[in-house]
C-alpha cells in the first residue's frame, strides 16, 4: 500500500507571534517552528497502516527549505521517503495548495493520502477536503478512529454531542484530529537512518492564489486587571460592573 | 534561550533532531510528573523504559556495544533538555552513562564490555557508579572497602553511600582496596563491576534528599560479597585512575545538567516577569528584576560556553580535559543555584510554593555543586593544572 502523509511547518504553538513590517506575514525571529502538532497524527497514522498493512509512507510538504528539517523529523519518526516541493514567498491559499498538491497526487498515485485537519497557523483547515474533491476522492474530515478493511476505510468523527461513523472506498483523504492515535518519538536510531533516507525536492508550478491576504492583526492586549474595592461595598460596584460594563448579567 | 542562538558551535541535524526529540519529551512526558516524584521521592522507572525505548540510555556509546553512537555532545543535549524539566530524570540518566556505561566502555577488557556494555546501551539494565563511603568523599584515597583474594575471586567487605540508581540497577562498578586493610592512598584501589544477584550484596534505604528526589540512591553493603576475578577492572591498583578519569567526562554531564536547571529556572522567571505586574507594569520593565535576568543570562551563556567546549573535547578525543571539565562544572553548578535562587525570589511567594517549580530546581541545583566532585575538589583539580603548567 502506498500511503502518503501531508505535512506542514509551523510556529511552535507557545511561540510569541509578532506580525513582521509588512503588517501580514509574521516575524520569524527568535520562533521555534515544528511540525504540526495535527500532522504528527497524520504520520503516525500512516506509519501504523504500514506497519499492519505493508507498504511504504511518503511525506510531502509545500514550503521552503527550512522545511527539510520537519520532513527529516517524519523520516526519523520512520517514513521511507520525503519530498519537498520548494515554494517561497507568500503563502498559497487552500485552493492552490489543494491544486500543486492534487497534481503531484497524480504522479505519485497513493492509496491513501493522510493529513492534519487543519495547520495551527492558519488554522484554514481545507486543504484536505478540497483535495479529496479535486481528486474525486472520498474524505474522512476530522478522524478520531480510523481502520481499513478489505479495500474500503471506516471511521469515526467527533460531531458535537456525539460520534458519526462513516465507512468509504480507497483511494481516499483522511484529515486527522487529535485522539485519533498517540504519535511516537523519533527514536535514536530512526534519527541516524533519517539521514540516509531520500528527500526528493522539486519546485512548486502553475500555483495561483484566487485569495489575497490583506492584513494580520494580533489580538487586542488584555485591559490591565483593577482592583474595584474591598469587602461588602465592593459588591456593588461589581454589580455595576458586570451588568452595564462586561454586560454578562 | 536556546541553542540557534549560539552560533559558534553549529549543531549538526542529528544533534538539532536529539535535542528536539528531548526538548519534546521532557515538556510531555517528564513536565507533568516532575512535581509529584519530587514530592513523592518516586523513581520514574517507566520513564526510565521509555527512555530506553527511545535509545537514550546509550546515547554516546558506540553502535559496536548497541548505542547509538551520537556522541558527548549529542548526549549532553539531551541531558540539558531533560534537566530543564526534570533534574531528577537527568541525573539517574546520567550516571547510567557518564559514570557506570563509560567506565566499563573505556576501562574494560574487550570480553568484559562485550558482556556488560550491551545490556547497558539497550537499557536492559540500569548502571550505578560506588565510589563515595561513609567515611570516603572528597578524599577518595580514604576508601575502606576491602577486597581480599581467595584462589580466582575476591571477597568484598565494606559499604559505600549516597549511590544514585542502586536500588534499580543491575550492573555496578565500585572500588575497593585490594592492598591492605590498614592502607590509605589511592594507590591500592582496584575496580571491580558487581552484578546486582551477587550473594553477600545488600541494597540499604537512602537517606531523604534536600533535592533530586526523584532520582534513586542508595547505600550498598557488600558482607564476604564474592565476586570473581575476571570482574576486575584493569590490574590491581589500577582502579582509581580509572574512576577518576570517569569523572572528568562526568563532570561535563553534570555541567550540561546543571546548565539545565539554570535555563528552566531562567525561562520560567523570564515568562513570569513579562506578564506578572507590580506598580503599574511588568517586573521585568523594573530594573531591579530586569537586572537579575540580565545576571542570570550571562551566567548562563558562560557555562553554555564551557559546557559545550568540554563536549567537543571528549568528542575530538582529547584525553588530557580534567580542567576543562571542572571548570565546566564549577561555573554550570554555580550557574544553576545562582539562576534557581534568583528566579524564586522573581516569583516571590509563588516562588516558594510547588506549583511553580522553581523551588525544586533550586533544591535540585545543589546537588550539582557536590555529586562527582564538589566545587572544591573542582577548584582543587583546577589549580594542580595550572600550577603544574
Amino acid at each position: 500500500m502506498e500511503i502518503l502523509a501531508l505535512v506542514k511547518r509551523v510556529p511552535a504553538t507557545d511561540s510569541k507571534i509578532k506580525v513582521a513590517g509588512d503588517g501580514k506575514s509574521i516575524d520569524p525571529q527568535g520562533i521555534e517552528f515544528v511540525l504540526n502538532p495535527y500532522d504528527e497524527f497524520a504520520v503516525e497514522q500512516a506509519l501504523k497502516t504500514k506497519e499492519a498493512l505493508g507498504g511504504t509512507v511518503t511525506v510531502l510538504t509545500v514550503g521552503g527549505p527550512e522545511s527539510q528539517k520537519e520532513l527529516r523529523t517524519c523520516l526519523a519518526m520512520g517514513a521511507d521517503k520525503a519530498v519537498l516541493m520548494k515554494h517561497e514567498g507568500p503563502e498559497l491559499d487552500a485552493h492552490a495548495l489543494a491544486t500543486v498538491l492534487a497534481a503531484k497526487i497524480e504522479e505519485l498515485h497513493p492509496d491513501l493520502v493522510f493529513c492534519g485537519r487543519q495547520a495551527v497557523d492558519t488554522d484554514d483547515a481545507q486543504v484536505g477536503q478540497r483535495l479529496a474533491a479535486l481528486l474525486g476522492w472520498s474524505c474522512l474530515s476530522d478522524a478520531g478512529t480510523f481502520e481499513l478493511s478489505d479495500g474500503s476505510w471506516t471511521g469515526t468523527r467527533d460531531i458535537e454531542g456525539g460520534k458519526e461513523s462513516v465507512k468509504g472506498s480507497l483511494p481516499a483523504v483522511i484529515t486527522c484530529n487529535k485522539g485519533l492515535n498517540e504519535p511516537r518519538y523519533p527514536n535514536l536510531k530512526g534519527i541516524m537512518m533519517a539521514k540516509k533516507k531520500p528527500l526528493e525536492e522539486c519546485e512548486v508550478q502553475g500555483a495561483e492564489n484566487k485569495e489575497t491576504l490583506v492584513a494580520l492583526t494580533p489580538p487586542p492586549a488584555r485591559p490591565e486587571p483593577a482592583i474595584l474595592g474591598e469587602g461588602p461595598e465592593a459588591v456593588a460596584v461589581l454589580m455595576d460592573k458586570l451588568k452595564n460594563e462586561a454586560k454578562v448579567l | 534561550m536556546n541553542g540557534e542562538e549560539w552560533t559558534n558551535f553549529r549543531l549538526t541535524e542529528e544533534q538539532e533532531m536529539i535535542r528536539d526529540t528531548a526538548r519534546k519529551f521532557a515538556e510531555e512526558q517528564l513536565l507533568p510528573q516532575a512535581v509529584d516524584i519530587d514530592l513523592e521521592a518516586r523513581f520514574p522507572a517507566e520513564t526510565f523504559r521509555q527512555m530506553a525505548e527511545l535509545g537514550f540510555l546509550g546515547l554516546p556509546i558506540s553502535e559496536e556495544m548497541g548505542g547509538a553512537g551520537m556522541g558527548y555532545f549529542a548526549y549532553c543535549l539531551a541531558l540539558e533538555e531533560i534537566a530543564k524539566v526534570c533534574a531528577s530524570t537527568a541525573l539517574g540518566l546520567e550516571a547510567h552513562i557518564s559514570l557506570c556505561t563509560y567506565l566499563i566502555d573505556s576501562f574494560a577488557s574487550e570480553e568484559q564490555r562485550r558482556k556488560y556494555v550491551p545490556d547497558l546501551a539497550s537499557g536492559e539494565k540500569l548502571g550505578s557508579f560506588g565510589l563515595t563511603e561513609p567515611e570516603a568523599g572528597s578524599d577518595a584515597g580514604g576508601t575502606r572497602t576491602v577486597a581480599r583474594r581467595d584462589g580466582d575471586s575476591y571477597v568484598i567487605d565494606g559499604r559505600k553511600a549516597f549511590i544514585t540508581n542502586a536500588n534499580h540497577a543491575g550492573t555496578f562498578v565500585i572500588t575497593a582496596r585490594t592492598d591492605s586493610e590498614s592502607s590509605t592512598g589511592t594507590k591500592g584501589i582496584s575496580a571491580f563491576i558487581v552484578e546486582r544477584d551477587t550473594p553477600g550484596f545488600h541494597i540499604e534505604k537512602g537517606e531523604t534528599k534536600l533535592g533530586m528526589r526523584g532520582s534513586d540512591w542508595a547505600n550498598l553493603v557488600f558482607e564476604g560479597m564474592r565476586v570473581p576475578v575476571e570482574n576486575r577492572i584493569g590490574g590491581e591498583g589500577e582502579g582509581f585512575q580509572f574512576f577518576m578519569k570517569t569523572l572528568d567526562a562526568g563532570r561535563v554531564a553534570i555541567g550540561a545538567l546543571a546548565l539545565g536547571i539554570a535555563e528552566g529556572a531562567y525561562e520560567r522567571a523570564l515568562r513570569y516577569a513579562q506578564e506578572r505586574m507590580a506598580f503599574g507594569k511588568p517586573l521585568a520593565k523594573q530594573q531591579a528584576v530586569a537586572f537579575k535576568l540580565a545576571e542570570m543570562a550571562t551566567r548562563i551563556e558562560c557555562a553554555r560556553h564551557l559546557v559545550y567546549h568540554g563536549c567537543r573535547l571528549k568528542d575530538q578525543g582529547v584525553e588530557a580535559f580534567a580542567k576543562e571539565a571542572a571548570m565546566a562544572k564549577v561555573v554550570a553548578s554555580e550557574a544553576a543555584t545562582f539562576c534557581a535562587d534568583e528566579a524564586i525570589q522573581i516569583h516571590g511567594g509563588y516562588g516558594y510554593t510547588a506549583e511553580y517549580h522553581v523551588e525544586r530546581m533550586y533544591r535540585d541545583a545543589k546537588l550539582c555543586e557536590i555529586g562527582e566532585g564538589t566545587s572544591e575538589i573542582c577548584r582543587l583539580v583546577i589549580s594542580r593544572r595550572i600550577l603544574a603548567d
